[in-house]
């Protein structure tokens, strides 16, 4: 039997390529070696920030140059509230509803920020261009930017404006290894209260460049979208080219 | 439907059905207060406990929260009441069984488990406090067994859980690698595939089947997937060791898990039929939580620590060789906080043990509840003095495919040197055997040792 030397690197080395769970770590009596204790702080903190740092809708607006802008909330009116009450980050402001614009719209794009602002700081404005442009002849709503929301928001969003598909952006639960992976939602004809995640399709991890990119997203967007109409569903029905729904 | 009323500082509290009182009685959290049946004020709580303390036990019998008609756990838990266990305190209110509690010792209260139901164990720990929940909860000693012993005095066994996000094998082989020279896995090496698919099932089930055949280890596998994944798999001629499950308190939240008690008559039944255990015949191993009927929408206006509590009624009718519940992973909207989780993970353990269970823990936290890492020491040290049979490890505390954390081997390992607590004795011995073990009984720190193999071979496939 081989007896690879541990301390040297000469056999963890090699398997934390194959890996990211933290293997190897040494010991210091019975705890973690310091280092290694303030690497898993480091990244705890990274994504308790990215849970609680404020959504800025403006950072999302400056990039989508030409596509008009809308911001909503959702009942939860604080952090505490939508951490604790995901019934509310699924209700619509009464008064932000009056003021969204009533059309004949194929698609609207709900830019959320879920439990990550940083998400949708870095990453959406890219995704909503890129699958716009991959979208010819589609009559695309004015993006809304949904503060305190959760995914079922975007159900009222589209009933209000009369949008026929919704695609909500959202920042999602952030771990350990990332901070700012953002999602993506799809539903055909959503009826709030009635729509559930079984009738959603979902892209998750789109973080470039370790998730997918905003280029595949786009992609896989615009073609799910394209067959959601021809299909008349989103959902099980849909499922075969998309993830399935994460657990949340 | 009875009312239950109380008088409090001048100040009249109704409430409208036994469901509500409890529901009221219970110590806040947020996933009561999301589902509209917390106590509306603190004061209203203690009212709740006042007249929650005056109700007989017996009560539970001829009041179901969950009609019988409609709900077969309901039907499981008022159908297997043993009458004679319950006798001796079958005269008593829910107060006077919080003092008999206290002042029982381990025998009695191993006697009088058949006799509980889980609403009389969870309607108690609403009146007792953390110390109450510890210090009754580590009398009882439930001890079950397979290829090792769980739940001895002075032992403490963990779950080596090697995840992976994409079921590498070189991945999990590392992981498991870590575990094992660290001193873990004598509860289960457990494994959350990142599909059900069966075979990826097979493919994780025979690489633990391997190691554990290759180094003698007495220790048991389980992946964990479906049970009907399971059955499936035992008609193959798979070396599935442990059928796991995920349960909960009532018919419909089981139904959401795609579970009946039907489906899991048969996984046992099958299980049973392998005789892959060499010291014990316990084969399940079932996966808790509150929260999980509510999220369901399958909690019938019952608070989310009672509902719970009947998900050990599902369980005991199997004899398992490890239940945990999963305390914090559910999220905010559910145990909001540190305080929050730690308290449910006390109720749970105290709940699974008054009920006769090998109850152990996944002490753990989710990036959006408000806890960290010093909330786990807490849990767990409390925990391990209420004497939980065995807690789940991840390396370093970070499971990179459930995004979630827990404890890491390295908090076992505190826990035992801190306690005195030492690994289930078969695994203890092979410890031994492999020179993993000091002088003093603790985890040696090694520089080299045979078991890289384990991890070696994998990479070199």
């Amino acid at each position: 039997m081989s007896e690879l030397t541990l301390a040297e690197g000469e056999l963890w080395g090699p398997l934390r390529t194959r890996t990211q769970a933290r293997i190897g770590l040494g010991r210091a009596g019975s705890g973690l070696p310091t280092r290694h204790r303030l690497e898993l702080q480091a990244a705890h903190a990274a994504a308790r920030d990215a849970v609680h740092s404020p959504f800025e809708p403006d950072r999302v607006a400056a990039g989508l140059p030409g596509l008009p802008t809308v911001r909503v909330r959702s009942e939860a009116g604080d952090r505490l509230t939508y951490l604790q009450r995901p019934d509310l980050g699924r209700r619509l402001d009464a008064t932000d509803r009056a003021h969204l614009p009533v059309g004949e719209w194929d698609v609207v794009f709900v830019v959320a920020d879920g439990l990550s602002s940083r998400a949708v700081h870095e990453h959406a404005a890219r995704v909503v261009t890129e699958t716009v442009t991959r979208l010819p002849g589609w009559r695309i709503a004015p993006v809304v930017l949904a503060e305190q929301a959760r995914v079922a928001l975007g159900d009222a969003v589209a009933a209000a404006m009369g949008a026929t598909t919704v695609v909500v952006l959202i920042g999602e639960r952030p771990g350990m290894s990332a901070a700012d992976s953002l999602g993506a939602y799809l539903a055909y004809r959503p009826v709030p209260g009635v729509t559930t995640d079984a009738h959603r399709n979902c892209l998750s991890n789109i973080r470039p460049p370790l998730g997918l990119t905003y280029e595949a997203a786009a992609g896989k967007l615009a073609a799910l979208m394209g067959r959601a109409r021809e299909l008349g569903a989103t959902g099980v029905g849909l499922k075969d080219e998309s993830d399935t729904l994460p657990v949340r | 439907m009875t009312a239950y009323t109380s008088v409090l500082g001048g100040e009249r509290h109704r409430f409208d059905s036994l469901a509500r009182l409890l529901a009221a009685a219970s110590p806040e959290r947020s996933g009561d207060r999301l589902a509209g049946l917390a106590a509306a004020s603190a004061r209203q709580r203690v009212a709740a406990r006042w007249a929650l303390a005056e109700v007989p036990l017996t009560t539970f019998l001829t009041e179901p929260l969950i009609p019988y008609e409609s709900d077969d756990v309901t039907r499981l838990i008022l159908d297997t009441h043993d009458a004679v266990a319950f006798a001796p305190v079958a005269g008593l209110t829910v107060g006077e069984f919080r003092e008999w509690l206290l002042a029982a010792d381990g025998p009695a209260l191993t006697a009088v488990a058949p006799g509980l139901t889980p609403e009389m164990v969870a309607a108690v720990s609403k009146l007792m406090g953390n110390a109450d929940l510890v210090a009754v909860a580590r009398k009882v000693r439930v001890v079950t067994a397979f290829r090792s012993t769980i739940g001895l005095p002075g032992r403490l066994a963990t779950r080596l859980q090697p995840n992976h996000p994409t079921d590498d094998p070189a991945g999990v082989a590392a992981a498991l690698l870590d575990g094992l020279l660290l001193g873990s896995g004598d509860a289960v090496i457990g494994i959350n595939p990142a599909t059900d698919s069966p075979k990826a099932v097979r493919d994780l089930l025979d690489l633990l089947d391997g190691v554990i055949q290759r180094y003698g280890i007495p220790t048991q596998s389980c992946v964990l997937c479906h049970v009907t994944t399971s059955v499936d798999l035992m008609d193959r001629g798979a070396p599935v060791d442990l059928v796991f499950q995920s349960i909960a308190g009532t018919q419909a939240a089981n139904a959401s898990f795609g579970v009946t008690l039907g489906l899991l008559d048969e996984a046992y039944e099958a299980a049973l039929k392998l005789e892959r255990g060499t010291v014990g015949r316990n084969v399940m191993y079932f996966e808790t939580g509150q929260g999980s009927a509510l999220s369901a929408d399958a909690h019938h206006g019952v608070d989310q620590q009672t509902v719970e509590a009947r998900a050990y009624a599902v369980a005991r009718r199997y004899d398992p060789l490890l239940v945990n519940t999963v305390v914090g992973f559910i999220g905010p909207e559910y145990l909001y906080d540190g305080r929050e989780i730690l308290r449910a993970a006390l109720e749970d353990h105290f709940c699974g043990k008054l009920l006769g269970l090998p109850m152990g823990l996944d002490i753990c936290y989710t990036n959006h509840a408000d806890a960290d890492d010093d909330d786990i020491a807490t849990m767990l040290t409390m925990l391990g003095v209420a004497g939980a049979s065995f807690v789940i490890c991840t390396p370093g505390g970070d499971d990179i495919m459930l995004n979630y954390q827990s404890a890491s081997y390295h908090d076992a390992l505190y826990l035992r040197e801190v306690l005195g607590l030492r690994p289930a004795p078969e695994f203890e011995a092979w410890l031994s055997s492999m020179g993993l073990l000091d002088d003093a009984g603790g985890i040696r720190e090694v520089e080299a040792h045979a078991l890289t193999e384990i991890a070696g071979r994998e990479l070199a496939a």
